[in-house]
């Protein structure tokens, strides 16, 4: 494994009911997350994604590579575009992975994570969104 | 009004012990879209050595909002919740979190910052099993936006 290795990319796609069922299963019951006149009134183009919904199904890449969920050590991230979620036809995310650095004495890698929004131009959705894996055990 | 910057520092009570249910851990992995066995199948998440179901890595932010309710709640925050944009986000596991835990979650302003007439507030939010073992630590940036 090394700087820059790729573990490859998947591809997330949400609708309204992802959005509710996020919302039932965090308690994040934020209106601008399921309602549109809400959302609107507050000057968002419509109803957006949990930043947290996104952030959570992004990691399944990385859970994909390592085998263990346990092995994700530390997880971070910035919100810097929202992710619309139009009543038809939902949003669709790209997320691709590489390596970011390798800590071979303490046995960790640092995975850097891309999120895109096709639908909004490509736009990263998340920004120094990094995951430290631990790679060494057993 | 702007956040209080007197908050810096100020910790809250921990929450209500929260017990972390197996099928808890299925729901939210459900949610988050996390297909891994290790979050639904008790013989795949033993085989790779842990007690029980196993939570996925965003998990612990349902703790952690529990313990931020109190900062936003604090009725000298000074926060406007319609105000608040999430601007980060960050996870450290001394362990991971699985069924069965008994966990409390404690926050603390971190810090408050002014940026241009805006708010950035860092919270930390320690949980812990209510026996006192560490398991994670959630930092979080609020974004308040201040008045036009």
């Amino acid at each position: 494994m090394q700087k820059g290795d790729s573990i490859g990319s998947t591809t997330i796609r949400l609708d309204r009911a992802d959005l509710v069922r996020y919302a039932g299963a965090s308690g994040d019951f934020n209106p601008i997350h399921w309602s549109e006149s809400t959302a609107r009134s507050v000057e968002l183009p419509g109803v957006i994604a949990h930043g947290m919904l996104t952030m959570g199904a992004a990691v399944q890449l990385v859970t994909d590579w390592c085998g263990d969920p346990g092995r994700i050590l530390d997880y971070q991230t910035r919100f810097t575009q929202m992710v619309p979620v139009p009543e038809d036809g939902g949003a669709t995310l790209e997320v691709t992975g590489k390596v970011g650095a390798v800590d071979a004495e303490a046995g960790t890698a640092r995975i850097d994570l891309t999120v895109t929004d096709p639908g909004n131009d490509g736009a990263r959705v998340l920004t120094k969104a990094q995951a430290v894996v631990r790679w060494d055990r057993q | 009004m702007g956040v209080n910057p007197d908050l810096q520092g100020r910790s809250y009570p921990p929450t209500q012990p929260y017990a972390v249910g197996r099928e808890k851990i299925r729901e939210f992995a459900a949610a988050v879209k996390a297909g891994h066995p290790a979050h639904s199948d008790l013989e795949a998440a033993r085989a790779l050595g842990h007690a029980d179901l196993v939570a996925p890595p965003t998990f612990a932010v349902v703790l952690a909002q529990r313990a931020e309710q109190a900062v936003v709640q604090d009725p000298d925050s000074g926060i406007d919740f319609s105000r608040v944009v999430h601007a980060d986000e960050r996870f450290t596991h001394q362990r991971p979190i699985v069924a069965g835990d008994e966990l409390v979650a404690t926050a603390t302003v971190e810090t408050v910052k002014s940026l241009g007439g805006h708010s950035m507030v860092t919270t930390r939010a320690d949980i812990a099993t209510t026996a006192g073992e560490p398991v994670s630590t959630v930092r979080s940036t609020l974004l308040v936006r201040g008045e036009e």
